[in-house]
């Protein structure tokens, strides 16, 4: 007989072992799938989590990518995580991910040829202020009439995903692009592209930008009075009023914080990697970074190995697909049985198990 | 040497004639936006990937890559193609435009082709087939059978393409039934069953008993079938398990032809970077099979359509033709040049609405 035993407080060990038992159990069920599919498991691990970082016809470009592609999912994660702790759930970092890159890439457009050394400053904080300003709608709807910001900032995602349409097709559709949708390439107006700092390296302001905020919310969680508070008011909001914490301010920093920073990355999206505003610009960054939050504990250190690892998947499993034929939808059930995995043993952190019957004393 | 090792020898020598064989041979890679089981546009196109294997067999080999977003990630897909030792690559949509000139400069010795755009370079050639033809006898057929007079038309993105195809069913509809109405739904997806399938509802109950899709799943004919007498037509693939009804014909795309030809060129070494937009006549564009649910007449009159386009001697855009504000565009008898349908983005007089802007 196997019984779950609540421990009284979640094991640290544990919490630091789950994560990667879980993606040992990954592997070993995603192992299984790819098995089934007919393609060789061990050769599909492979090609998913060590071709990436060590091929040689490959490494020296997918490296790169990786921070590439990781670099969004830790700028929003680390934002999300601060609300999450405080028990305040910005689900629409997507949205605010569009506005962002809609405010930055704006003043690029509204600017251009403007050759000026403040340009892309200017688009840094416009990145921040679009992203922030799309947050504050569910945070002032939460203190002023208690909507639910879930509910609310979700739904704007819809909302900002239309706006982009008609950006891309109005306002900033490209004068010169005979007529298709989609803005200007900013990666050819060198005022406003976000071009890597080191060539060859793919690291860009917002892998910069993404690295500043993991310490900087390491700093805040662990040396400010206000990291305490997101803490307190997460584990008890009782307590939290108590110690004089004010409800209302601490939604408007939270959702204001992961707004920002979600806005930041889309801007850097939008003059770098990406490019161009058009629709579809946006590809789930917003949502795979909740999950990249939960993946990393809500930690920030945590966080910035999610990314990474949640970027290896998605390069990897590029790779695994064109290489072995494996297909797409295998992928994406992979990186579902990650999180699943992850959610579920994290039962150990919390419970202990034991075998045989319960005593009685 | 018994009966065993000479298998096992035999073996080894084709095993190395394979490898030998694996060295030269052309590798070819494929970067579709959808699903390949999507039952529509890359359906189609992996259609054609695989003639070209069976085309070729050991001289080729495909590699393909599906469900790529538009945007920075089909970049580093084909980069990562074109690192892995692609010759060629073919980009299926749209979207991978400025993706595809980007690696382009970074391999100047991988060809590209890339579908439905306007950008080109040395190693990058373009290719699109003129739907446009096939959606002038959809309009037609359209135009016959609707009793409410309102056609409903699930359309993807407000691009050139996109509107040229509204445009053409609309003025041969109207051709047949000068009360016809179209009602457009913009989907903003390529691929999306659920929302396209929204929009077939939402359309059928405006009314519509007609629905034309520019989208390319097959949830617009499921829904069509739920409602009942309501018509559709197959979207880049025949959709023929729709059929008799509501699936009433189909645009097929047939790309097989071109792709062989394109993976020829390169074995042969005489690929050059050239703009290919082909119709029906050279069969780059397909109409499926118009089903015992079309009056025969209207068969017929659409089989004259098919005829003419095929032989040239009718343009489905033929003046006189208006632009939707009233202003002329064509005068009688004149045939619009390729430079305005490639960049098309206004309606022609009698379509209500706008393209959004």
């Amino acid at each position: 007989m196997i019984r779950l035993e609540k421990r009284p407080q979640p094991s640290r060990a544990w919490t630091v072992a789950t994560p990667l038992l879980a993606v040992a159990l990954t592997m070993v069920a995603g192992g299984l799938m790819f098995a089934l599919l007919g393609k060789d498991p061990v050769v599909a691990i492979r090609t998913i989590f060590w071709d990436p970082l060590f091929h040689e016809q490959f490494a020296s470009y997918s490296r790169p990518q990786l921070l590439v592609k990781a670099g969004p999912l830790i700028l929003i994660a680390t934002g999300l995580s601060l609300g999450f702790r405080a028990g305040i759930w910005n689900i629409g970092a997507e949205g605010q991910y569009i506005m962002g890159a809609l405010a930055g890439a704006g003043v690029a457009l509204a600017l251009y040829p403007l050759d000026a050394w403040f340009l892309f400053p200017l688009m840094v904080l416009a990145g921040a202020l679009g992203g922030w300003a799309w947050a504050m709608i569910p945070a002032i709807l939460k203190t002023r009439f208690r909507t639910n910001e879930i509910l609310v900032s979700l739904l704007l995602v819809y909302v900002a995903e239309q706006v982009l349409a008609s950006m891309a097709l109005g306002l900033m559709k490209n004068p010169e692009g005979g007529g298709f949708p989609g803005s200007r390439n900013l990666q050819h107006y060198p005022a406003a592209a976000n071009t890597e700092l080191i060539a060859g390296t793919g690291m860009h302001w917002g892998v910069a930008a993404a690295f500043i905020a993991v310490i900087a919310a390491y700093v805040l969680l662990t040396r400010h009075i206000l990291g305490f508070q997101i803490r307190l008011a997460g584990q008890s909001p009782r307590a939290a009023r108590f110690a004089g914490v004010n409800p209302n301010a601490l939604v408007v920093i939270c959702l204001g914080l992961s707004g920002a920073l979600a806005g930041l990355a889309g801007m850097f999206e939008v003059a770098g990697p990406a490019g161009r505003v058009n629709i579809g610009f946006n590809q789930g960054y917003g949502f795979t970074a909740i999950i990249v939050a939960f993946l990393g504990r809500l930690h920030p250190v945590g966080i910035l190995l999610a990314g990474l690892l949640m970027a290896l998947t998605y390069i990897g499993g590029e790779l695994a697909q064109f290489m072995l034929g494996i297909p797409s939808a295998a992928i994406q059930a992979f990186q579902g049985m990650l999180l699943f995995f992850l959610l579920g043993v994290d039962v150990l952190s919390n419970y202990r198990i034991r075998l045989g019957r319960r005593r009685i004393a | 040497m018994n009966r065993r090792t000479l298998l096992a020898s035999a073996a080894f020598a084709l095993g190395l004639a394979g490898a030998a064989a694996a060295q030269d041979r052309v590798k070819v890679g494929f970067v579709y936006v959808g699903p390949i089981g999507d039952g529509g546009w890359t359906y189609e196109h992996d259609k054609g990937r695989l003639a070209v294997e069976a085309h070729f067999g050991d001289a080729v080999e495909t590699v393909y890559q599906e469900s790529v977003p538009e945007g920075a990630d089909a970049e580093r897909v084909m980069t990562q193609m074109a690192l892995s030792g692609a010759d060629l690559i073919f980009a299926t949509s749209f979207g991978f435009m400025d993706p595809v000139i980007n690696v382009a400069q970074k391999f100047p010795d991988v060809k590209f082709e890339h579908a439905t755009g306007y950008k080109r370079a040395d190693n990058v050639s373009t290719y699109s087939a003129r739907f446009y033809e096939g959606r002038a006898v959809q309009g037609l057929i359209a135009g016959h059978m609707t009793e409410s007079n309102i056609i409903g038309y699930i359309a993807s993105y407000p691009i050139p393409e996109v509107v040229r195809g509204i445009n053409s069913a609309f003025i041969h509809a109207r051709k047949v039934n000068p009360d016809v109405q179209f009602k457009v739904i913009w989907a903003y997806t390529w691929f999306d069953p659920a929302k396209e399938a929204d929009a077939a509802t939402a359309l059928i109950e405006q009314g519509a008993d007609v629905i034309l899709q520019h989208t390319d799943s097959t949830a617009p004919q499921a829904a069509a079938e739920r409602a009942g007498n309501v018509y559709t037509f197959g979207q880049a693939s025949d959709m023929i398990e729709y059929a008799p009804k509501p699936r009433i014909s189909s645009i097929i795309d047939n790309w097989a032809p071109y792709y062989i030809e394109r993976v020829q060129a390169v074995i042969d070494g005489t690929w050059e970077s050239v703009d290919t937009w082909d119709g029906i006549a050279p069969g780059m564009v397909g109409i499926g099979e118009i089903t015992e649910a079309v009056p025969a007449e209207v068969k017929a009159e659409a089989e004259a359509l098919i005829a003419a386009m095929a032989s040239g001697e009718y343009h489905p855009f033929t003046g006189p033709l208006n632009r939707q504000d009233g202003t002329p565009w064509l005068a009688e008898g004149e045939v619009a040049d390729d430079g305005t349908l490639l960049g098309m983005n206004f309606y022609v007089e009698g379509l209500t609405g706008t393209v959004p802007q």
